[in-house]
């Protein structure tokens, strides 16, 4: 059994009141439930507040390049895919700095699980506009205010047929657990878009903000129809929906390449005895 | 003996299959072989050739005289005629080329009508290489033996319209060719004392499938792509992942994350990708995470000349990638060497965890060389990693824990009870990031100064070839060995001359132990000799042996030494001495 005390990680060098604590609560607790210990999986991060949040944990860590935490899990999953691999990344880290790899991650559909701590501002440099800014928001960098359309990262999965995509909110801690739970328990690429406050650097976005805007999907949402997920995943402004909104069953990549059928390549032990064969085939 | 046949002709005409067959034919009936390609970046179209140099002594370079040219294309034949030797021999098909050619030195041979009456068009690549081995008085049972290798699996009937077409050209050229005076000795050769037949893309592919190689992530750029393509051609029989990456930067990363979780991986590119690659360079740096990386250079910068080879990244390997970490760097000058030093990359790669970068070039990737054979008992394996039982009773594991040597060893992630954690950021023995001043300092200490004697007591000396005592030095490093060998060879016969050759050049070989600056001091004079502008081997010698060499020669057009220019260049340098 675990328990709480085997994820008594680092101290958490976060802004007091900063939504990662929420979200380190509810990750340490859907842990605990099902009954998972630090051991048995890896947490692979990039760089900003989200990046530190594997040492909080205390599990398996490679906290790599920022924006390149999908490849180095890609890369893992690959060569051992009895090995959970999840991802903790932020809105600048995963959509910005590594936006090409989350695409490509969705299309191969590697099994592993994406948390994006989205509080739609750069907090480790200190307060730049990041993708999922809200068109209009001033910063110093953005004295104007941003020009670009808010990136959605709903949406854009979706359209990429990802195969599961969630979005909670840290305000919202079971809720949040829950849909971390139920990402772990799905088979396939899934992203679960966290919204958080930025305590200090967000002033637009606060958690009054959303706790305001954000309601729990209705029950009898269904999830696996893309074009109705898709309506979904456009609704931000006045009301966010948070939960599953879309899911499908498509085939993991780890499960289609013929190589790791049966065992996973760091299983495999190397035959050198083969060697003289393929030697012969140069002559 | 000592013949060049060139082949040239539109890319998509089958030049490469003409020229593939011929050297794979030559080498199973013993003789030695050298092959080179020309192309351009594009799919069809323009001008190509294939160059097939077989002789009954060991070559390594390619020549300028052309004993047979075989004329696919109308452009081949004023592009390449003088280039044709005292016997040199033009053969081309006239209804292809739609032009007549009465000239002694031209033979006549209907490729297109032979391949249709005895097959369909697509066989005209099969009568010219038949035509080619009539010119040369060869038998036909070795190109019959391939034809079957080749077609097995489309059936007799492709296996016999193929051998019938092929008969038809050789019968044709041999009656024909009047003024054919070539011989290649043994009877017309039947197969005996095969050799193998390699090139350097496939040798480095292979060289990493024999050291236990389970991961490789790409992003296709000539002229690495081949090393990609051999390794997938193995995935399946030795279990291999291949991935193509979406860019450079996530297929280092990608191999990385591999490695991590406890197998060898490699990742591969040219100039252009490597530099989307150098962040990760130094994450791998920091991390210690084991990784081969095949750097296989052409010319720049940016895009520069995409299919042909320049010796111009070295001073980018050495000093690229932010922060201060340990690297190895090899530059085999042979597909042999670059099979056996493969090897050494993964070994020791894995041994320190510093990553290992292997420095090829266009011309090496893509010429082909014949050898008695490799001796795979010479294959290194040793696995460092921890896991399992071992993993599982340690007392405690911390991923970077400080040790004599630096190397802490790496533990499989989820093998045991232990936690693997490694962080980019500087990081404690645990491996969670830090930021004091002593910590630094250690961590350091343990990656870098602890590491580097025992590295740069693992590197092998350079190669000397010629005079031990030699009046005249020609020194270089990665594809020029064969140049450079064979140029020692014309001047040997009167003057006191040697090659100097450096395979492992970074760290460089330690010249207390192994004494090569003094042989360089002793020369009359020691030429560095590089298929780039600067020099920037001569560089790495000087910075870090502060010895400077006061003469060079460097080709910087994207084209490869010839024996034919670089003596001339050498006779200019040493003409007064």
């Amino acid at each position: 059994m675990s328990t709480l005390k085997d994820y008594r990680g680092q101290h958490p060098a976060w802004c007091p009141g900063c939504g990662n604590f929420s979200i380190l609560k509810s990750f340490k607790d859907a842990m605990v439930e099902m009954d998972i210990e630090p051991h048995q999986f890896t947490i692979v991060s990039g760089i900003g507040q989200s990046g530190k949040f594997p040492h909080y944990v205390r599990c398996n860590t490679f906290n790599g390049l920022h924006g390149r935490a999908l490849p180095v899990a890609t890369g893992m999953r690959l060569v051992n895919n009895e090995h959970p691999v999840m991802v903790f990344a932020g809105d600048g880290d995963c959509y910005g700095e590594g936006g090409n790899h989350f695409m490509h991650a969705i299309r191969r559909n590697i099994n592993v699980k994406l948390f994006v701590h989205d509080n739609q501002i750069y907090g480790l440099t200190k307060g730049q506009a990041s993708p999922t800014s809200m068109e209009g928001m001033k910063t110093k960098n953005q004295p104007f205010g941003v020009f670009s359309e808010q990136l959605n990262p709903m949406a854009l999965a979706i359209a990429l047929d990802c195969s599961f995509v969630a979005r909670g909110f840290s305000g919202d801690m079971e809720h949040t657990k829950e849909l971390i739970k139920s990402a772990l328990d799905h088979k396939g690429f899934s992203l679960v878009d966290i919204l958080q406050p930025c305590v200090t650097f967000n002033k637009l976005n606060t958690f009054e903000w959303y706790k305001q805007r954000v309601y729990r999907l209705d029950p009898d949402y269904n999830p696996e129809g893309r074009a109705q997920a898709f309506q979904k995943a456009l609704e931000w402004g006045d009301r966010i929906p948070i939960g599953i909104i879309y899911r499908n069953n498509r085939p993991i990549l780890e499960e289609r390449i013929p190589v790791i059928i049966d065992s996973p390549l760091v299983k495999q032990t190397f035959d050198l005895s083969k060697l003289e064969k393929t030697l012969k085939e140069f002559y | 003996m000592d013949y060049t046949i060139k082949i040239g002709g539109e890319a998509g005409q089958g030049i490469q299959t003409i020229g593939g067959t011929l050297a794979r034919l030559f080498a199973r009936t013993g003789l030695h072989v050298f092959t080179h390609q020309d192309y351009e970046s594009r799919i069809r179209g323009g001008h190509n050739f294939y160059q097939v140099r077989l002789s009954d002594k060991p070559v390594m370079s390619s020549r300028n005289r052309v004993d047979i040219l075989v004329a696919m294309d109308k452009e081949t034949v004023p592009l390449h005629r003088n280039e044709l030797s005292e016997i040199g021999q033009i053969v081309y098909d006239s209804s292809f080329l739609k032009q007549n050619y009465d000239e002694a030195h031209f033979l006549d041979v209907p490729f297109l009508e032979l391949a249709l009456k005895h097959g369909s068009r697509i066989m005209a690549n099969t009568v010219a290489t038949g035509s080619v081995l009539g010119m040369l008085g060869m038998k036909l049972d070795v190109l019959n033996d391939i034809i079957r290798d080749t077609f097995g699996k489309k059936g007799e009937d492709v296996v016999e319209s193929n051998i019938r077409a092929a008969t038809a050209g050789h019968d044709f050229a041999a009656s024909n060719c009047s003024k054919c005076s070539f011989s290649v000795g043994a009877n017309g050769r039947s197969p005996m004392n095969a050799k193998m037949l390699i090139d350097g893309s496939e040798a480095i592919g292979f060289g990493a499938v024999a050291s236990g190689l389970k991961f490789y992530s790409a992003y296709p750029m000539t002229p690495s792509t081949g090393i990609m393509n051999y390794v997938a051609d193995k995935e399946e029989e030795y279990g291999i992942i291949v991935e193509q990456a979406e860019d450079e930067i996530s297929a280092i990363n990608m191999a990385l994350g591999a490695s991590f979780a406890g197998v060898r991986a490699m990742t591969g590119t040219s100039g252009g990708g490597f530099a989307l690659m150098v962040e990760g360079l130094s994450l791998a740096g920091m991390t210690e995470t084991p990784i081969v990386i095949a750097l296989a250079q052409r010319p720049g910068p940016a895009t520069g000349l995409p299919t042909r080879t320049e010796q111009g990244d070295l001073q980018f390997a050495l000093y690229t990638a932010h922060g201060e970490f340990p690297r190895i760097i090899f530059a085999p000058g042979t597909p042999e060497q670059a099979f056996y030093l493969t090897n050494r990359a993964f070994e020791l790669t894995e041994k320190y965890q510093v990553p290992v970068i292997i420095i090829t070039d266009q011309y090496l990737a893509d010429t082909q060389w014949t050898f008695d054979g490799f001796d795979t008992g010479r294959i290194e394996y040793n696995d460092y990693r921890l896991r399992g039982d071992d993993l599982e009773k340690l007392p405690e594991y911390k991923r970077h824990s400080y040790t004599e040597s630096g190397i802490t060893p790496l533990a499989v992630p989820g093998d045991s009870g232990h936690l693997v954690v490694t962080d980019s950021d500087e990081h404690d023995e645990e491996g969670h990031l830090v930021e004091d001043a002593e910590t630094r300092i250690k961590m350091t200490d343990k990656r870098l100064f602890r590491k580097m004697p025992q590295i740069k007591d693992e590197i092998s000396p350079p190669t000397i070839y010629g005079s031990s005592r030699a009046d005249i030095l020609l020194v270089g490093w990665g594809s020029t060995y064969g140049i450079l060998k064979e140029a020692v060879d014309v001047f040997s016969k009167n003057r006191n001359i040697a090659m100097m050759h450096f395979s492992e050049i970074y760290p460089l070989p330690s010249p207390e132990k192994f004494y090569y600056l003094k042989v360089l001091e002793n020369a009359k004079i020691a030429i560095c000799i590089e298929n780039n502008a600067t020099g920037q081997f001569a560089c790495l010698v000087r910075a870090e042996t502060g010895y400077e060499f006061r003469a060079k020669i460097n080709r910087y057009d994207g084209r490869p030494f010839t024996l034919e220019g670089l003596s001339g260049e050498i006779n200019e340098h040493i003409k007064g001495l």
